[in-house]
């Protein structure tokens, strides 16, 4: 008889610990990886912009942040939506462990975002479209975060908190378009970041290794932040106190 | 079907027969919208001018703020004394009963806005088709800030600092509301029309009367496990 393979071996929180705490050092090595190639092709190896001179170099931390603050929500989300269906515990634990470093890019996003605007548009802050919606996107992070903080039992902190992220995820396209709208209906010729001819081929490698380094960091932070997550909402558990023994802590 | 529309008169019928009961609560929804609405003079200064240009704003985001402050009576004390656990229990489907308590929620702390909106448009000079518009606007909108509150209101339900935590979460959904009936009584005011602006608005109802409801039943079952 042919071997069944179990899917969902490792949607269990025992089983997953482990195989997390494996996975981290990978991670973490590839970030590293994927940051210094990406940093020195940022610094050393893409031309300075014809227009924008050397400030525009930002964009290599500000762009990939920015996709990642995007993506994240929507990972995040489908964790959420995952868990509030299939009823597993380990998705709505993953769901809240991203949300943190989701919470960091977008702020990354804008603050380098506004640091790139005082040079090119004399302004900290424009309310531009996407600046908005960015900053939107903040503030939905924050919900999240707070109502899963505010309900003490966990099991119903995540489900209250996967409902949010869902009704979310039907808003954001909505608020985008909104903003949008808003935007060149009050502005006319607004200032929109500009998009430059064809970008040079060594920005656009210096932008991918970025934006992989970003991907690693955010795995490896994830999962340190589900291992403790686990730890704290199996504590009961019989194989908590055995993983926690001082005998076999290393 | 009978049975659905029964019900739903029915929990209507009782909502709204609660509330005229606490006239003072309907009340203070009202007056906490005619309150913000003339600081804003004091603070912005009362040139007529600068007046015009921001009262559909103003007046807009008070509505979004007052609404919000009545979300917690949406469920709160059927909450608390147990009828909402009857509700949950009761074999019409929890999405209607939850319509039927948003609409007479809707009914006494919105529609008075709208009501008493072209009073305060009139403080700030606008003219007549701006009046026009801007209850418009908030006829068709506020709605939708009940409809999306009552999801915000049956996730806090019962939470620490459930008050200040709902208008965490209402308020960044409440912004394409804000945007579209703000634009409205500028569009019309600028010689636009405000006929995109207020069928987006109705788009908006639509969709929120269908998804709302649903969702905020997820949230009422989820909180009273």
């Amino acid at each position: 008889m042919a071997k069944k393979i179990n899917w969902f071996k490792y949607s269990s929180p025992q089983a997953f610990y482990p195989l997390a705490g494996k996975m981290i050092p990978w991670f973490a090595v590839a970030a590293l990886l994927f940051t210094l190639p990406g940093l020195y092709f940022s610094f050393f190896v893409a031309p300075a912009d014809y227009q924008q001179g050397e400030a525009y170099r930002i964009m290599f931390i500000h762009v990939p942040a920015a996709w990642m603050s995007m993506f994240i929500y929507m990972v995040m989300a489908g964790y959420a939506g995952m868990g509030l269906v299939l009823n597993s515990r380990l998705s709505s634990m993953m769901a809240s462990a991203l949300a943190p470093t989701g919470a960091m890019f977008t702020f990354l996003a804008l603050w380098t975002g506004s640091l790139w605007g005082k040079p090119m548009w004399g302004a900290w802050w424009v309310w531009d479209a996407r600046l908005t919606s960015e900053l939107i996107l903040l503030f939905l992070y924050i919900g999240f975060m707070s109502l899963y903080a505010a309900i003490d039992e966990p099991r119903r902190a995540a489900r209250a908190s996967a409902v949010l992220a869902l009704v979310g995820v039907v808003n954001i396209p909505i608020i985008y378009f909104s903003v949008k709208w808003w935007n060149t209906l009050h502005q006319g010729s607004s200032i929109t970041a500009s998009k430059g001819p064809t970008m040079e081929a060594s920005m656009f490698i210096a932008m991918i290794l970025m934006a992989m380094a970003f991907w690693m960091y955010t795995i490896a932070v994830a999962l340190m932040r589900v291992r403790c997550e686990i730890l704290e909402r199996e504590r009961h558990a019989e194989w908590v106190a055995e993983v926690l023994r001082p005998s076999r802590a290393r | 079907m009978t049975s659905l529309t029964a019900a739903f008169r029915c929990i209507v019928a009782r909502d709204i027969t609660l509330a005229l009961r606490r006239r003072a609560d309907v009340l203070t929804t009202l007056f906490f919208f005619v309150i913000v609405v003339s600081l804003f003079p004091l603070g912005v200064g009362p040139e007529m001018a600068t007046l015009r240009i921001i009262a559909p704003g103003v007046v807009w985001v008070a509505a979004l703020l007052a609404s919000m402050l009545a979300l917690e009576r949406m469920f709160y004390s059927d909450y608390r004394d147990g009828t909402l656990e009857q509700m949950l229990l009761t074999p019409q489907p929890l999405p209607v009963l939850v319509l039927g308590k948003v609409f007479a929620h809707w009914l006494v702390s919105g529609l008075p806005l709208v009501l008493i909106a072209p009073l305060l448009g009139v403080q700030y000079d606008l003219p007549p088709e701006g009046l026009l518009i801007l209850a418009l606007s908030l006829l068709v909108g506020t709605p939708v800030l009940s409809l999306i509150g009552a999801i915000g209101a049956a996730l806090t339900l019962g939470v620490r600092g459930g008050g200040v935590l709902v208008s965490l979460l209402v308020l960044p959904l409440y912004i394409p509301v804000l945007i579209f009936g703000a634009g409205a009584v500028d569009a019309s005011m600028s010689g636009l029309g405000a006929q995109a602006h207020l069928s987006l608005l109705g788009a908006f109802l639509l969709g929120a009367l269908i998804l709302a409801p649903w969702a905020a039943s997820a949230a009422l079952r989820i909180s009273m496990e």
